[in-house]
This record gives C-alpha cells, sequence and structure tokens, in this order.
C-alpha cells in the first residue's frame, strides 16, 4: 500500500459535484481529508489518498481530466 | 510508506528550538520533515527568543565572519559546521541615479548577484545543506529551472556529497551548464511542468535524500532572513520604509519580513512597521492577482513569462505572503514582459547593476508602484535583487542598441558614429 498528500483546487463548475466521494468509491481509495477552504468560486482539499501506487495515479489522472488542479501539499517543486 | 533517517546526529550549537506548524501550532522535533502529521500545514522553525535576547547584541554579529554566517545564531545550524561558499554581505548601494529618475530621495539596491552562484539561492541551500549534513544526509536534490539547480550542485561538491539535479528535458544549454559544471547527477524529465513536480514529490517520499525544497525546506527557507539582517546591519542598524521584492513561491518575501520583525523583538533595530510590496510578472501572478481581488485564495496559473526564476503558478508560501503583504501595508505589482526588460535596461543603465529577469520584475514593479503613488518619495527603499543578468541574456539581448561595425581607420570610425549619432564628439585641442 502507498499514500499520497496531495492538494485538489476545484473550478467554480465543479464545486458542488461530489468528486472525492466518487474517488473513493470508484477507486480503490481510502481518502482522508485534512483541510479545506471552499468558497462559491474556489475550492480547495488538502487530503492524503491511500492504495496501491498504480490506483492512486488512475484515480488521480481521472480527478485531472474532470478539470481538478492536483498538486503536492507543499506547492510547487520546481524553483527558478 | 515514508522513510525515516535513523543514525546518531551531529550535535550542533543551535538557537533553534522546534518546528512549529503554521496552521495547526502544533509542535514537532527539529527532524527532516516539513509538513504537519495532523494538517498537512508546513513547518516552520522556532527559536528559542528569550535565550538569543539575553547574549545576541550587534557586537557579537560584528565580530562574525564577512557572510552570512554571521548571523548564524539567528539560524537553525551553527557557522562551525557551515557549508559555506562565501555566501551572502553582498552589496547595499545607494541608487541615487536610479532614484532621482524614479522621484525617490532614499533608494538603495540590495544586489545579491554577487553571491557564488550569482542569486541568492546560496543563502537558503547554504543552509539546506548544512542541515542536510547534520542529519547525515548523503545525497541533496533539487527540481529547478535554473539558480536553485546551480547553487545544490555547487554546495553539494562543498559538501562532498551527491547531488541529484531535475531539470525540464526542453532547459536551454546555457543554463545546464552552470549546473553540470559542478558534477552532479543531471537528470531531463520529458514532462509537464506538473509532471515534474509529482515526479519529485514521489521521489522524496521515495529516497532518503535531501531535497531542499521539501523535507528540509523548513530549514532551507531560513537562509533568506539573512538578506533582511544584513540590510539593517548596512544602514546603520535601521530597518527600511520600504522592501520590495521579487514573489515566486512568496518563501524569500515572507522571510525578509520575519527576518525585520526578529532583529526588533530582539532590541538589534528600532521596529519601523516596514511595508513589504511584492512584484510578479504577469504571465505568472497568481500572488499579485489574488492582492488585486482582495483574497487570500490564490488561483494557481499556467506559467508563461520570459521571468522563469519566478515562475511558480502554485506557489506554497502564497497564502503567507498576502497575509504579510495585507499586514505590513503594502502592495503588490504585476507587470508585462516587455516591462521586465525595460527595468533590466534601467538598472544597468543608471546604477551598473546587470540583473537576471526577476531584478527586471522588480525594477519595473517599483516604478509602477511610484507611478500609483504607493511609495512616498521621502521613504527609505530598499528593492532586492535576486540574481546576475549574465544567466538570462537571451531576454534582453535582442533589445540592446546594435554595435557599430567599422573597417580598422578613424574614417570609417568616424562615419559610423556620425550616421549613429548625426554629429562627432569633441576632439582635442
Amino acid at each position: 500500500m502507498a499514500n499520497q498528500r496531495v492538494k485538489f483546487t476545484f473550478p467554480q463548475g465543479l464545486i458542488k459535484e461530489p468528486v472525492i466521494w466518487r474517488l473513493g468509491r470508484d477507486f480503490e481509495l481510502v481518502t482522508n481529508i485534512r483541510r479545506a477552504d471552499v468558497t462559491e468560486d474556489r475550492g480547495w482539499v488538502v487530503l492524503e489518498l491511500e492504495g496501491e501506487m498504480e490506483e492512486i495515479e488512475r484515480g488521480v489522472g481521472w480527478v485531472v481530466e474532470l478539470g481538478v488542479r492536483v498538486d503536492p501539499v507543499a506547492g510547487d517543486i520546481v524553483e527558478g | 510508506m515514508r522513510l525515516t533517517i535513523r543514525s546518531r546526529r551531529i550535535a550542533v550549537m543551535s538557537f533553534a528550538k522546534n518546528l512549529k506548524c503554521r496552521e495547526c501550532g502544533r509542535v514537532y522535533p527539529l527532524d527532516p520533515t516539513h509538513v504537519c502529521e495532523f494538517c498537512f500545514g508546513p513547518l516552520e522553525v522556532y527559536y528559542d527568543y528569550q535565550a538569543l535576547r539575553r547574549v545576541l547584541t550587534r557586537e557579537r554579529i560584528e565580530r562574525g565572519p564577512p557572510t552570512m554566517w554571521r548571523y548564524s545564531d539567528l539560524l537553525p545550524c551553527s557557522a562551525e559546521t557551515a557549508v559555506d561558499i562565501a555566501t551572502g554581505y553582498t552589496p547595499l548601494l545607494r541608487a541615487a541615479n536610479l532614484g532621482r529618475l524614479l522621484g525617490l530621495d532614499r533608494l538603495y539596491i540590495k544586489n545579491d548577484c554577487q553571491n557564488p552562484t550569482w542569486s541568492f539561492k546560496d543563502r537558503v541551500v547554504s543552509v539546506a545543506v548544512t542541515k542536510a549534513r547534520e542529519f547525515e544526509f548523503d545525497t541533496l536534490a533539487c527540481a529547478s529551472t535554473g539558480n536553485l539547480a546551480n547553487s545544490v550542485a555547487a554546495h553539494a561538491a562543498r559538501a562532498g556529497m551527491d547531488a541529484f539535479v531535475f531539470i525540464p528535458a526542453d532547459l536551454e544549454q546555457g543554463k545546464i551548464v552552470g549546473s553540470s559544471v559542478y558534477g552532479p547527477t543531471l537528470v531531463a524529465v520529458d514532462g509537464s511542468y506538473d509532471e515534474v513536480n509529482r515526479l519529485c514529490s514521489e521521489l522524496s517520499d521515495k529516497y532518503p535524500w535531501a531535497f531542499v525544497n521539501i523535507n528540509v525546506r523548513p530549514y532551507y527557507s531560513e537562509g533568506s532572513k539573512t538578506l533582511a539582517y544584513e540590510v539593517c546591519e548596512q544602514l546603520g542598524w535601521q530597518a527600511p520604509d520600504h522592501c520590495v521584492v521579487p514573489l515566486a513561491s512568496g518563501s524569500l518575501y515572507t522571510k525578509i519580513y520575519k527576518g525585520l520583525k526578529e532583529l526588533a523583538w530582539l532590541g538589534l533595530v528600532e521596529w519601523r512597521k516596514t511595508r513589504m510590496s511584492g512584484a510578479q510578472a504577469l504571465g505568472c501572478s497568481p500572488i499579485v492577482e489574488a492582492w488585486e481581488r482582495q483574497s487570500f485564495n490564490i488561483k494557481p496559473q499556467k506559467p508563461n513569462t520570459i521571468a522563469k526564476s519566478l515562475a511558480i503558478g502554485n506557489p506554497a508560501d502564497g497564502y503567507y505572503a498576502l497575509r504579510v503583504m495585507a499586514q505590513s501595508g503594502g502592495h503588490g505589482a504585476a507587470v508585462t514582459d516587455d516591462e521586465v526588460v525595460e527595468g533590466i535596461k534601467l538598472l544597468a543603465e543608471t546604477e551598473g547593476i546587470f540583473a537576471e529577469t526577476a531584478g527586471g520584475v522588480v525594477i519595473a514593479g517599483l516604478k509602477r508602484l511610484i507611478e500609483q503613488e504607493r511609495i512616498d518619495r521621502e521613504e527609505l527603499v530598499v528593492a532586492f535583487i535576486t540574481g546576475a543578468g549574465l544567466k538570462t541574456q537571451e531576454a534582453v539581448a535582442p533589445r540592446l542598441r546594435p554595435r557599430l561595425d567599422i573597417q580598422p581607420s578613424i574614417t570609417s570610425f568616424e562615419e559610423a558614429l556620425s550616421e549613429r549619432t548625426g554629429a562627432l564628439p569633441a576632439t582635442r585641442k
């Protein structure tokens, strides 16, 4: 089993969608939310994903495909 | 599963007390870790300020080496164990020509181009590498498009450590040499910017390396505070009224403010309510964009600017930078790439300092803030120039005056010159 700590940033159109619930239901993943801030036009959630590495990658791929931005919890790592 | 380092640590003298979560305030020992296990918030180094207050004086600092390590009492590691390539104590220049042009009476340039790998990154990397060695890591790593890569590779060489430097596959050859000359393992990743980010995050979980801006980030970022200490000392132990700082992750900006506050708490300078303003290039300005929306909620951006050293679309410390901007009464300015080039030229032509694109952003941002009357004429202003222009020559080269091509004769010289200027200079009597 592996786990990954990520930050999801939702665009306005996806704020009302139960993305994290579907991620846990449609993939073999345990989702564990630690921090979040959701307003009417923007939302972000910091959470941990636990499961097999391939399943995490498949799940993250699906979330990205939906239009959610997925980043490491510590922000961008590539620096100038 | 996270790998942990289990070995006997080197005992060092430091006033650093613990790590503290910036979100929930939970306290952790001084270990190679960067996020709170409870809320995943970022961790920051906390010091024993009571003890510092008893021992730290201006004289004690002035007796130190002419490098950033003269402030080692305010860093999380000791000067004796420092991996130091003579970083810091860079010039603070009174910029009378530029000030006159912009309408400022007391403008200073903190010229951090003069560090060993020609950028301020040597400050943060010096602390990160020193700490990594204390933690008995034998390998350093980073992901970078330029300055950070150069600095990590150089410090690894000095420390006798292995280094992995991850770069985007399409990075220009000129930028690779400044890292590869020091002998690291250079890894070109064929993927998008986001994919490189995710890969490095996964690598840092898998390998027992000191990833300078991941697992030793709390220590790494402390190095930026030395810019604030130096400026105050060089101003005769006084804080500036206004700082103009480039914004990338927001870490440099917030740490300069932390450094100013620390000196005031310790009674080494008088608290002057320094206003902190930040500048970004319009093509990657998530912090300034949020500031202009009057929001603390950063919207990540896809970078598209020549100011690549500031091109962080999802800044780790963006939220904290916005808080400093609001608390200190500063402002944010986002400038176009054309203005960035003009800023580079303006600084070079008035003060003889050739800055990289981040410096162009600062000068253009400073100009914008003055035009918007955000900076008062009589304020003591410090503009932070964080990297040297030789690193980004391609940004400015097409906009410079073309050379005069002549034959080896005075006639040819005078013809070419009068064609350019319409007149010839006065000759000897």
